[in-house]
């Protein structure tokens, strides 16, 4: 029972909500959906320690889903300690999400509307945590889809919101498509999608090939590529990403639940819960680490040269995704996680506080005409700089115990991608530092940039935002510290169960700890050097900026332009559809098919009719001499016997 | 008490008696009012009766339930023969109840000939229910043909401006499929001297024979399916088609061909359909991207959600041919959830279309400032068309997939290329309908859906949830007869692996 009201009372909230809303107006609903989502909070931490720390892993059954032969996939709850941990991650941050937007939704006219879509994520998101096999996961995973699809477009009068949430739908979907074909390879060669049956098989199939679109491939290496494709869609890795950032046209607190706390790290909860399979195939491995650490690279140069606080957030959410890949690509699952767990604090807190930002500003984004506020909201502020800290990977905030761990892990797995990793992600960490405090030092010192009106209305947010704020601060300054034993530390093993699984060889995160100092040390001197640039740049040099960018124009320009992803994508993908589907429809259709078929055949007979007609020239006899002929023809027919 | 009962016969003659009531009345206001209410009420009571056949229907077997047999040509030795076995069992059911829906939906968008127009709804369902409870090739060819008369009138009478075009095509097309099926059967009458179709299941023709037989089949229910090129009927036949119409087009009539490709190419001519599965699917590839790559470009709603209909019924070729339980029962449940879903998609092109008397896309857009409860049913049933689990449009997409997947990865692949496009129209098509600004003068008076409307749309928003969420009973009601099917077909194929004289060499 507790179970199943944990993960339905979201659902319930978002149903009455959604369909009553009209009535209960925005007070009712968003005490429907609040108090809902608190008791669902309370339970997730009845079950974590119940589950997590007692030990107590189990299924809950719900009923059949479909049952077609041999595919037989059953709707049920699965809670083991990962899912306990997102658990309390998803319901956490949803939570402190949910009571943030009574004060931001504030002058919106939508709340019921918003309240039941942010229920009706938390829904989704939690089904996809406590998935028992891989349909009741894509279930999940499209369904946290379809939510942030709403939620990007919620202001649907604005066409580059509804852009925006068709680009994201759009793009998972493409990732979906791996994702989909992935739980077809793992039926062809389990026959069963359920997790239990198809990890306990796993070690039979480690020789296994599988003939996929005309090659014969290892089996288990098809598959993991597939799935992890649909990965790369949902936690907006490098090629798939493109979508994330202009998410950022959803409210802001969908961006610190959807986009950076929760579902982007989807898929790094489903590498990590499909670790029995993926430790099997040493080429998914290697594909995970590359593509995570490219994207945490990457990710981090774009960020740099953007102006809208949130796109900078939103890179650099991407970019700590990368991060949690690679982690998982070198079998540091645990270090994953751990960085998924304290991010989640961070980062809502970083995207909290932007919109805590933006809301003081009269809904400015840009933050070119932000700066010298911080005199005006000095706890939105502070937050920010608690919020950067942790993510810079300052000692002693959670990001540093997390990062640290991961970075660590790369280098002790001693494998050539392991290395790249660790390079990139060291690249990464310095550039984290430096656009964080470019993002702080812009938006709160300096001369102030925005207009009179705006200046006077600048004001620190009400109770009702910053009391979530100082939670999920709290959580950004200690989180790393109180995880760390259980995560990755000493109780590793007897906290994480079976619920991760790692072969025999890969010894990465059991080697991080023992890894040269300049290897430890590096991500912090990395971070704080990053810190000292920016603030030497931003507060005391505050002309080189642009002077850099002068000088660096191409540079500059790529990086400003994301690496021109978005216009490779509409030249390759977008625009030859488009041409594609109308000469397909005027020239196939139209000209070929009717113009040869129907119509051709109609015109064709209209001529026959024509030149028919001339033939009929009035005359009887000439009638009567046509009829005689017919005659004659059927006379014969019936004569030489071939009419019997 | 049942039992002694010619049900089918009885659910299938029954709307005919409602029209025969409603031809004789009057054409003033009164008997308008009254052939409104009769159609309604005869739809309504032959779909509860239909829903004995869902509870008296034995799970489990394949056998042939409710059968009823008597001579009717004795001269030809051809029988009045009607049954149902768990495939047909669940089309009888989805025209039963997508009449009535049919008909509320048309009560008041239809202002000319009501009387006429509610016969030719009635008429069509006898037909409709008949086609799919026939057990003798002769029966089946009538009902089959039948159909064709009322909704040629449909479109024909009731359409839009080119109306007259879209109908003949519609009825050339078809009508030139089944004269092939009609030698075909004469055919099959000629060598066998019978045409029963149980009989005729049990008996196996060589090879040579099969192929040319399921050809001759094959061309009627491919257009019928439609399969791509023989498709462009479609889309000219829903723009002008009244909405009702383009709902039991797109709701029953399509899935004509699926279960003609069930009942008569699969189990009749097994080494045929064995030998053309390479055709299948390659037509079905094409018509899958094709379709969706031109109906990304669509300016018609109707013409969109008709070229939508192509892509979908491709996948449903897919599935039969992949001749493996998730395909061909992903096939059947792809034809059901398709029902219900496009012919809600019509409907709700039917609410704005009421209203604003067109169909293009650009004449619309932020609806949903004036219409929240139309939006939220027409995104229901987007999400659906999309094939977003927990709607019934994923389960037969995702079966049919994953039996396709067991045999050939790359049409597997292809086809779920067409998954994503899917996305694109239709998410396309919703944005500019529903989102955006409402600026055009003559949206601002829009009202939502009243009470008529919610009612037609609330039985379908249940099904489309529900066979998502517990698609459990219709997959088993469907179970025994799918795998008999393939039993059957897999015993006809090895005979010949075991016995290579009797036929040509595959």
């Amino acid at each position: 029972m507790l179970f199943y009201l944990c993960i339905f009372l979201p659902f319930i909230g978002a149903a009455i909500v959604g369909a009553f809303g009209s009535v209960l107006k925005d007070k009712g609903s968003q005490t429907i959906t609040c108090s809902a989502m608190t008791l669902s909070f309370v339970m997730s931490i009845i079950i974590f320690h119940d589950v997590a720390l007692n030990g107590n892993a189990q299924t809950v059954k719900i009923f059949d889903w479909i049952v077609s032969g041999d595919f037989h996939v059953e709707w049920a709850l699965r809670f083991d300690t990962l899912t306990a941990v997102m658990l309390i991650v998803v319901i956490g941050v949803s939570t402190l999400v949910h009571f943030y937007s009574i004060g931001y939704m504030n002058h919106d006219p939508h709340n019921p509307r918003f309240f039941s879509y942010l229920s009706l994520f938390t829904f989704f998101m939690l089904m996809l945590v406590t998935s028992d096999n891989f349909l009741q996961l894509f279930f999940g995973w499209e369904g946290v889809g379809l939510a942030s699809y709403l939620l990007i477009g919620f202001w649907y009068q604005k066409p580059s919101a509804n852009a925006a949430a068709i680009k994201a739908f759009l793009v998972n979907r493409v990732g979906d498509f791996g994702f989909a074909l992935g739980i077809m390879g793992v039926f062809l060669l389990y026959g069963s999608v359920s997790f239990d049956t198809v990890f306990s098989g796993t070690p039979d199939k480690a020789g296994v090939t599988m003939e996929f679109l005309g090659g014969d491939y290892h089996a288990l290496t098809v598959v993991c590529l597939l799935l992890f494709v649909g990965a790369m869609g949902k936690s907006a890795q490098l090629g798939l990403h493109t979508w994330l950032p202009d998410a950022m046209e959803g409210p802001t607190p969908v961006s610190a639940l959807i986009h950076a706390a929760t579902m982007v790290t989807a898929g790094v909860f489903m590498i990590a819960r499909l670790s029995p399979i993926f430790e099997y195939s040493e080429t998914a491995l290697a594909v995970v680490t590359i593509v995570g650490a490219s994207t945490a690279f990457f990710a981090a140069t774009v960020g740099l040269c953007q102006n809208d606080i949130k796109r900078v957030i939103a890179y650099s959410t991407c970019s700590q995704l990368g991060y949690m890949f690679f982690a998982c690509g070198v079998s540091a699952y645990a270090a994953g996680i751990f960085h998924l767990f304290t991010h989640a604090f961070f980062k809502a807190l970083l995207f909290l506080g932007a919109g805590s930002v933006i809301h003081a500003m009269s809904d400015e984004q840009d933050m070119r005409k932000m700066g010298g506020i911080w005199r005006d909201i000095k706890f939105t502020y502070l937050m920010m700089w608690i919020g950067s800290l942790a993510l810079s990977g300052v000692p002693f905030f959670s990001g540093f115990y997390s990062k640290d761990i991961v970075i660590e892990a790369a280098f002790a797995s001693k494998s050539i991608v392991g290395d790249y990793a660790f390079m990139l992600g060291m690249v990464a960490a310095f550039i984290t530092a430096f656009y964080s405090w470019r993002l702080l030092l812009m938006t709160f010192h300096g001369s102030s940039r925005a207009d009179e009106k705006t200046l006077a209305h600048i004001h620190e947010s009400p109770k009702i935002m910053t009391v979530p704020l100082m939670l999920l601060a709290f959580g950004a300054v200690f989180g790393g510290w109180a995880g760390y034993d259980f995560f990755v530390g000493d109780r590793m093993n007897e906290f994480w169960g079976d619920a991760l699984f790692v072969a025999e060889g890969h010894t990465a995160l059991r080697d991080a700890k023992d890894v040269p100092i300049w290897v430890k040390i590096g991500p912090i001197f990395m971070g704080i050097s990053g810190i000292g640039l920016a603030y030497w740049l931003y507060m005391f040099r505050p002309y080189y900026p642009g002077l850099i960018a002068k000088r660096l124009k191409f540079t500059y320009k790529f990086l400003l332009n994301k690496w021109y992803f978005d216009q490779l994508y509409d030249r390759c993908f977008v625009k030859p559809a488009k041409y594609l589907g109308h000469s397909l429809w005027k020239d196939g259709d139209g000209t070929l098919i009717d113009g040869l078929g129907p119509d051709g055949i109609a015109s064709a007979l209209r001529y026959l009719a024509r030149k028919a007609s001339s033939i009929q020239t009035g005359y009887v006899y000439h009638y009567a001499f046509a009829m005689l002929i017919g005659v004659a023809v059927l006379v014969s027919f019936y004569l030489s016997g071939l009419g019997k | 008490m049942l039992e002694g009962l010619p049900f089918l016969s009885i659910i299938t003659f029954l709307p005919l008696v409602g029209a025969l009531f409603i031809a004789i009345q009057k054409e003033d206001n009164a008997g308008i009012r009254n052939s409104r209410t009769a159609a309604l009420w005869t739809s309504l009571f032959t779909f509860c009766l239909s829903l004995f056949l869902w509870f008296g229907f034995e799970r489990g077997t394949a056998k042939f339930q409710f059968v009823e047999k008597v001579p009717w040509l004795e001269t030809f030795g051809i029988n009045y023969h009607m049954g149902v076995d768990g495939i047909s069992v669940l089309f009888v059911l989805l025209s039963t109840f997508l009449t009535p829906i049919c008909i509320l939906a048309s009560w008041d968008s239809i202002q000319v000939r009501i009387k006429d127009y509610m016969v030719a709804f009635l008429v069509l369902e006898t037909l409709m229910v008949g086609m799919f409870c026939a057990l003798d090739m002769v029966l089946f060819y009538i009902f089959f043909e039948g159909v064709l008369i009322p909704m040629f009138l449909i479109i024909g009478v009731w359409g839009g401006e080119r109306r007259v075009y879209a109908a003949f095509k519609f009825f050339l097309y078809t009508l030139t499929g089944s004269v092939l099926m009609l030698l075909a059967i004469i055919a099959i009458y000629l060598m066998l001297d019978t045409t029963d179709i149980p009989v005729i299941m049990n008996l196996s023709l060589s090879k040579e024979i099969q192929l040319w037989l399921w050809l001759a089949f094959f061309a009627s229910f491919a257009v019928k399916i439609p399969m791509w090129p023989v498709h462009t009927w479609l889309p000219d036949a829903h723009v002008e088609a009244p909405t009702a119409g383009s709902v039991i087009l797109a709701g029953v009539l399509l899935k004509m061909g699926g279960y003609g490709f069930l009942r008569f190419s699969v189990p009749m001519m097994p080494l045929a359909s064995d030998f053309f599965t390479p055709l299948v699917f390659s037509l079905s590839i094409i018509a899958v991207i094709y379709t969706s790559l031109v109906a990304l470009v669509q300016s018609d709603m109707k013409k969109l959600i008709a070229y939508s209909s192509v892509a979908h019924m491709g996948f449903v070729t897919l599935g039969i041919f992949a001749l493996n339980t998730q395909g061909v029962q992903g096939a059947i449940y792809q034809m059901l959830s398709h029902g219900v879903v496009s012919a809600a998609l019509f409907l709700c092109v039917g609410v704005v279309y009421d209203r604003m008397h067109t169909k293009l896309i650009d004449r619309y857009g932020g609806l949903v400032e004036r219409m929240p409860l139309y939006s939220v049913t027409f995104m229901l049933f987007m999400l659906a068309s999309v094939g977003l689990p927990g709607t019934g449009g994923f389960i037969g997409e995702f079966l049919v997939l994953v039996g396709l997947f067991n045999i050939n990865t790359t049409v597997a692949f292809l086809a779920a290329v067409g998954v994503v496009l899917g996305a694109a129209y239709m998410l396309w098509l919703y944005r500019r309908v529903i989102f955006g600004k409402l600026t055009r003068d003559d949206l601002k008076t829009i009202k939502d859906i009243n009470a008529r409307e919610i009612t037609v749309f609330v039985p379908l928003v249940i099904l489309t949830i529900w066979m998502g969420i517990y698609p459990a009973p219709f997959l088993e009601i469907m179970d025994a007869s799918v795998n008999n099917l393939l039993e059957r077909h897999n015993v006809a194929l090895s005979a010949i692996a075991d016995n290579p004289t009797m036929a040509s060499k595959n």
